[in-house]
């Protein structure tokens, strides 16, 4: 681990399309970090007012594989599973079928090789941000003066040193996901698990957490699996995206649509958004997430509620 | 001021206006009592016989009702005799402040009757009655409370007998008590600790119940196993509410206590207050009555004072009006506590 970040090197758009397709070739011969077979879950529903209760399928036989210090972003529908698919992958959520290995070995429960970010804000609010970034390293037992020191180059690393000494309620949204990827990392897992860190900050905001999290990889052992519903996002931070899809007429769940290979100068950086292959793969994505309906089924079945002359388009 | 900042919803007032209701508060009852004590034609229902004329029925310093005392003037005047006179009182039961002032102040400095205790005697007993029945019922509930509220399993196998218990009123487990432990201050504490245990353990468990769901994940995730989940995530959560809670309950502690103490051979502040009445001193049984109310708004508001200090975390400052209002909570006992001191210290040799 390196205290301080080497400056990130601007992304090479000189690569030609057989060099970035070679990238591919080395990541899959990397170790698998991770592996999820036929992976189902399904939820019991309580018994309804209106009909009866039942199981609701939230995903629905999920294969894919996860290489050592790979990126993968998943993305998906509202509902199609997203959330389910990473607390299993966390071990907070038991699998209804299927197995999750993480380097050949099955997941059971949670544990520090698999470190999460949450979506909401999960940091102790009795402990102060050092505090909180040594919690992980105090339960695998390392003493107080190693863990602290180690602490505080993670503290560094996110730029929040300043806040050391500070309580979660001190901080900013955007400071307190900084804290809790340093939390995350600091226990050093092997995986590292996001489910939508950034989703509640703003977009000037979420753009400097998406830098920060580039470099921190780059300079850091780690595998991520990222959520997101947001395809910028997904690309930007991608070397692969997981689509999931919604349950429709031949899925009962959430389910596996593709695994799509981001095919764009690398390392990425925030200039990438504006690379027209990027833009491309955006778009091959967008209609991947949201296949075309007919937009007649996109009316609303509305009653005119204002008054004739007071039209606004 | 406009009303809006007096009166708009889920906004706290400025310190100010929070010391002005407070004092407001304890002043609006005393205003209200003092216009009845001192208003001569508000209330006063009785008589108090000053001069009984030519009267065979009423003596001097007898209480009559007032439509008693007309009745029997005019009697009196229908026999040319001469009339009586008189003042219109309260009932005995309805003493004026300065007479609970005054017998406050008596109570602590000079000696009660043969055989009886000082105020501050009964009191102090009183105090370590509650001390000894909230210690106890803390130790056992909290630790209960916590494991009902982290495991499933406690939950179910303690939570529905104490349920069960708690509908059961305290004072009738009095002669069980009495019959266990004797008739000193045990069976008393007993019935403090029964009046706050059962419940405690339901309030604590659920208390713990409410820790954020993502905090316990987290910790998870970060390599706690169940043990450290308790210490170190549990507990320091639910911390700032179990405090709450337990302040909470040395207030039902109190309540419990004139019943507790008359199990027995009755003692503490509740038989101060029920000789005084039984000798008919309704000042003495005031001051008795306030002075309990005092110790236990004092010891609340200190306790919340401390909360404060003992929770950095929470995000709750100290503003310039916490400070106002504990000086304005302060200002009686404080007082008191003086005047106290320089009585005692002028009565010893
Ligand atoms: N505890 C639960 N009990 C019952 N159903 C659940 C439970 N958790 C999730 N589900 C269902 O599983 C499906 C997937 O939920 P999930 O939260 O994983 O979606 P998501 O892809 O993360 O959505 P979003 O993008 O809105 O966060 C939903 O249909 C949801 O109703
Ligand atoms: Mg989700």
């Amino acid at each position: 681990m390196s205290a301080t970040l080497a400056p990130l090197p601007f992304s090479t758009p000189s690569l030609t399309p057989e060099e970035i397709a070679n990238r591919f070739v080395r990541l899959r011969q990397r170790p698998v970090a991770m592996e999820v077979q036929n992976l189902g879950k399904r939820f019991q529903t309580p018994q309804s007012a209106s009909g009866k209760g039942g199981e609701a399928v939230a995903l629905n036989n999920v294969n894919f594989q996860v290489y050592r210090r790979e990126i993968m972003t998943v993305i998906g529908p509202s509902g199609c599973g997203k959330s389910t698919l990473v607390r299993i992958l966390a071990g907070l959520e038991q699998a209804s079928s299927g197995r999750v290995l993480v380097d050949g070995k099955p997941v059971d429960g949670p544990g520090p090789d698999r470190g999460m970010v949450f979506q909401a804000y999960t940091l102790f609010p009795w402990l102060t941000v050092l505090k909180n970034v040594m919690f992980g390293l105090s339960m695998q037992g390392i003493g107080h003066d190693e863990a602290r020191s180690q602490a505080l180059q993670w503290i560094e690393m996110v730029g929040l040193e300043r806040f050391a000494e500070n309580y979660p309620h001190q901080l900013s949204g955007g400071m307190k996901q900084r804290v809790a990827i340093a939390r995350a990392l600091a226990a050093k897992p092997r995986i590292l698990l996001m489910d939508e860190p950034f989703g509640a900050l703003d977009p000037q905001t979420r753009a400097q957490m998406q830098s920060y999290l580039l470099q921190i990889w780059q300079n850091v052992n780690i595998t991520i699996v990222f959520i997101t519903h947001d395809l910028d996002e997904a690309v930007l931070l991608a070397d692969r995206v997981c689509v999931l899809g919604a349950a429709d007429e031949s899925h009962p769940g959430g389910h596996l649509k593709t695994i799509m290979d981001v095919h764009l100068p690398y390392p990425h950086d925030v200039d990438v958004l504006k690379d027209p292959r990027f833009l491309e793969i955006r778009r091959q994505l967008d209609e991947l997430v949201h296949p075309r309906r007919p937009l007649a089924l996109d009316r609303l079945p509305i009653v005119k509620m204002t008054q004739r002359g007071d039209e606004v388009g | 001021m406009s009303r809006t900042s007096w009166m708009s919803v889920g906004r706290t007032l400025t310190p100010r206006q929070t010391s002005l209701l407070t004092v407001l508060s304890f002043l609006t009852p005393l205003i209200l009592w003092s216009v009845v004590s001192y208003v001569p034609w508000i209330w006063h229902p009785q008589v108090l016989i000053d001069d009984a004329g030519g009267s065979t029925a009423m003596a001097v310093g007898n209480r009559v009702e007032r439509s008693r005392f007309v009745e029997e003037n005019a009697a009196l005047a229908v026999a040319g005799k001469p009339l009586a006179s008189g003042t219109p009182v309260n009932p005995v039961f309805l003493p004026a402040p300065d007479a609970v002032a005054k017998a406050l102040y008596n109570a602590f400095t000079t000696p009660p009757r043969r055989g009886d205790m000082w105020l501050h005697q009964s009191l102090w007993h009183s105090i370590k009655i509650i001390a000894w029945g909230f210690a106890i019922a803390a130790c056992i509930g909290v630790p209960l409370g916590i494991a009902c509220g982290v495991w499933a399993f406690s939950s179910r196998l303690v939570e529905p007998f104490v349920d069960f218990l708690r509908y059961m009123p305290p004072p009738t487990f009095g002669a069980l008590a009495l019959a266990v432990l004797g008739i000193n201050d045990e069976p008393k504490v007993a019935i403090i600790v029964i009046g706050i245990l059962f419940n405690m353990i339901l309030v604590v468990a659920n208390t713990t119940r409410l820790v954020d769901r993502g905090l316990i994940e987290a910790a998870q995730t970060l390599g706690a196993g169940n043990r450290k989940l308790v210490t170190r995530v549990v507990i320091p959560a639910i911390l700032p509410n179990l405090y709450n809670d337990l302040r909470i309950f040395l207030g039902v502690g109190w309540t419990y206590l004139t019943i507790a103490e008359m199990i027995g051979a009755s003692s503490g502040i509740s038989q101060f207050i029920n000789q005084q009445g039984k000798y008919r001193n309704y000042d003495n049984v005031f001051s008795g009555i306030i002075v309990i109310g005092l110790v236990g708004l004092v010891t609340d508001q200190v306790l919340a004072f401390i909360g404060r200090f003992l929770f950095p975390w929470t995000g709750k400052t100290n503003g310039p009006g916490a400070i106002a209002v504990w000086r304005i909570l302060t200002f009686v006992p404080a007082t008191l506590f003086r005047l106290v001191g320089r009585s005692f210290r002028r009565s010893q040799p």
